[in-house]
């Protein structure tokens, strides 16, 4: 088994696809002006609910659909403080991720019985595509993909053309840059930032939902493990576009993949050292990478209806 | 930038430095000082937030499984019913102290450090391994440890520092991830054959020297003389942040880091040295509980005191006194919790919800103070304020 082989861009998609899932999340709320730092929290509850759901129904389809409703309701929680109450938006988003680290853990041991970590659960099984799994080289990663995983790659270009080509996408980049201009012109910036943020749980919620069912199978104590803040970091390192945050999302995965790999191999490499890999990518991209200039405008400013 | 429309914005015009309370708020931690405000407010909010938090738990320890009101007073019972209790509660208390300081002179200076964690780590690690290896005479000994563990913790918070400084990116992101790197690394140098490892105990150090222990004080219990360290620190705090001019330099640019420049104070500068302060104080924590309690660093040592440092700050409204007697309080649910566990079957980890809650509400209590505040204005007669005032927040977007 060598570290870079199809295995690689297997685990390395798998990897990346959370980060994915999340930075979007970002992503979209944030183009409305709301900073979201509980990505954290809400792909924690996610993947939490996720696996417990899929527990007690047996059916990772009803778990997928519970965790991503519950992110959601984590994103209504954050319109509430920051929108509404126009609370600081950094601080309630704290709350809901030191509240995720505190529930999921404290109710593993009253669902399952035994302290951090879930037993296993029935996985999102990956799609037989007749004809793409057979194909020579690249067949072997069509054959482990799941249907998120298509809908992760979907997600680029259609997100691409709802934030720059249709009128929603307008508006919700309006409220982010000059709320007050786009009230002028109508635009409901409450309800925009609403819609955003609701959006924003639900693919948090996904990417957490991934984790635990499409990866695992399991839902273990803390098991995002800062990967809500990875994906963060990978929005800003793409600019709040689309199209970077992905590149910046395979980048931050495939880091993880081959932190992984490399232990699965055992080069002679101290193990818990490469952990900290992707960690340490991450705050490279940023020392180095980041702009000023090139966040929305109106970016974490509670907006006061006149 | 617009003039703000705030009317205490007129005094920014007089001679000399600027009362700091004065001037308009333009960054978040600003306006969260601003909602916190003075003393009787504090505690006015402590116990609203409080209440509110002890309310939302109940439906919290009623889905782990527990009888909330048996919870409760098993919480009360096992942090402050017996003699062994308090001094649990102390015990839980001095780190969660130290920490929340921490947090609260980064708030000060407009810097969320949700880096303690790891900085505590570090500071525990350095402090462990200065206690086992070096051979000092008692007395000194301590000290070099203790400073030793908080010129760790202040340099692992210097990288985020100069990052968010000098390269404008949000200490947000660049602690957390540093605290994930604190874990590899500490549990890198305690592993099996690892650097520091000790000959007859995983993942731990050697045990320190008697000359760099703080010794026990209240037999038969765990209280140790770090409770003096702490007592000491909480007064350094309220001088350095109030009587101070490293501390009031910090205040200004928290609050408003365009007016600070104009007084001729450095933004970047007072953010590096807040971090500094506030990373020195963590490590200080981490020593605390290696050099008095555990009397060796091994892996795990703090069950997330840096996160619950974050809840135990905004309770206090970062004021020293205030983080004082929120440390108490979470020292309670600390020591508490080891019988709400074995008596009401709830696991430990309720703590940092809970932590979660109070963190929630202390962010949602500007509502209450914006309530208030309307119907004040509206009996005297002034004017609503425009928040148009707000518009420049220094710093980098997360």
């Amino acid at each position: 088994m060598r570290v870079f082989s199809i295995g690689l861009v297997i685990s390395g998609i798998h990897l990346s696809m959370p980060l994915l899932f999340a930075a979007y999340g970002g992503l979209v709320s944030e183009r409305s002006g709301v900073i979201n730092i509980a990505l954290e929290g809400m792909m924690l509850f996610g993947a939490f609910l996720g696996v417990a759901v899929t527990f007690w129904t047996g059916s990772p389809w009803l778990g997928l659909a519970a965790g991503v409703g519950l992110g959601i309701l984590l994103g209504a929680l954050h319109g509430l403080l920051s929108i509404t109450v126009r609370a600081d938006q950094i601080v309630s988003a704290t709350a809901i991720n030191l509240l995720a680290l505190g529930v999921t853990a404290a109710l593993i041991p009253t669902i399952w019985g035994q302290p951090g970590v879930s037993p296993t659960v029935a996985r999102i099984p990956p799609v037989v595509l007749p004809g793409l799994s057979d194909l020579p080289l690249v067949g072997e990663i069509f054959a482990e993909l799941s249907i998120l995983d298509y809908v992760g790659f979907l997600m680029v270009p259609v997100a691409f053309y709802v934030l720059y080509r249709t009128p929603l996408g307008l508006r919700l980049r309006a409220c982010g840059e000059v709320p007050e201009a786009a009230a002028s012109t109508g635009v409901d910036v409450i309800r925009t930032r609403y819609l955003a943020v609701l959006t924003s749980g639900a693919l948090a919620a996904l990417g957490g939902v991934y984790l635990s069912l499409v990866q695992v199978g399991l839902f273990q104590r803390g098991m995002t493990q800062g990967r809500g803040f990875i994906a963060l970091a990978a929005m800003i390192f793409g600019k709040w576009r689309p199209l970077p945050i992905l590149a910046a999302s395979l980048l931050l995965g495939f880091a993880d993949a081959f932190q992984f790999r490399a232990q699965a191999v055992g080069l002679p490499l101290p193990h818990d050292l490469l952990l900290a890999l992707p960690y340490l990518v991450a705050l490279v991209a940023l020392a180095t990478f980041i702009g000023r200039a090139t966040a929305p405008g109106a970016i974490g400013k509670p907006y006061v209806k006149d | 930038m617009s003039a703000p429309k705030d009317p205490g914005n007129g005094r920014l015009r007089s001679a000399g430095p600027p009362d700091s309370a004065l001037l308009p708020a333009t960054t978040w931690s600003g306006r969260l000082t601003d909602a916190l405000g003075g003393p009787l407010r504090n505690a006015r909010n402590f116990a609203l937030v409080l209440v509110a938090a002890l309310v939302a738990g109940i439906p919290l320890l009623y889905a782990a499984g527990s009888d909330p009101l048996n919870g409760y007073g098993a919480l009360f019972e096992g942090s402050i019913g017996s003699k062994q209790a308090l001094a649990e509660t102390l015990v839980s208390m001095m780190p969660l102290l130290l920490g929340g300081l921490a947090v609260a002179v980064a708030f000060q200076a407009g810097l969320f450090n949700i880096g303690v964690e790891g900085q505590l780590l570090m500071g525990g690690l350095v402090a462990g391994t200065i206690g086992a290896k070096l051979d000092l005479p008692a007395g000194i000994h301590v000290l070099v440890a203790v400073a030793g563990a908080m010129l760790a913790g202040g340099l692992w918070a210097l990288i985020p520092a100069l990052l968010k400084a000098f390269r404008g990116v949000h200490e947000v992101i660049t602690t957390i991830m540093l605290n994930y790197v604190a874990f590899s690394v500490s549990r890198y140098l305690v592993k099996p054959g690892g650097l520091l490892v000790s000959r007859t105990q995983p993942s731990a150090t050697e045990l320190v020297a008697p000359s760099a222990g703080l010794p026990r004080i209240w037999s038969p219990t765990r209280l140790h003389a770090g409770i003096f360290i702490v007592v000491v620190a909480v007064g350094f705090m309220w001088y350095l942040v109030f009587r101070t001019s490293l501390g009031y330099r910090f205040r200004v640019v928290g609050r408003n880091p365009v007016a600070a420049r104009f007084h001729g104070i450095s933004p970047p500068r007072a953010i590096v040295q807040a971090m500094l302060v506030s990373g020195a104080f963590a490590g200080l924590a981490g020593a605390n509980e290696v050099l008095g309690l555990h009397h060796r660093y091994f892996d795990q040592f703090s069950p997330g005191y840096g996160f619950d440092a974050i809840g135990v700050a905004l309770l206090g409204s970062l004021n020293p006194i205030g983080v004082a007697a929120a440390a108490f309080f979470f020292g309670m649910l600390r020591s508490g919790s080891v019988l709400l566990q074995a008596v009401a079957g709830v696991s430990r980890d309720m703590i940092s919800a809970f932590s979660g809650l109070v963190v929630g509400f202390a962010a949602a209590v500007t509502l209450v103070d914006r309530i208030l505040g309307r119907r004040r204005r509206m009996r005297t007669g002034e004017g609503l304020p425009s928040p148009a005032g707000v518009t420049t927040q220094e710093g980098a977007p997360v």
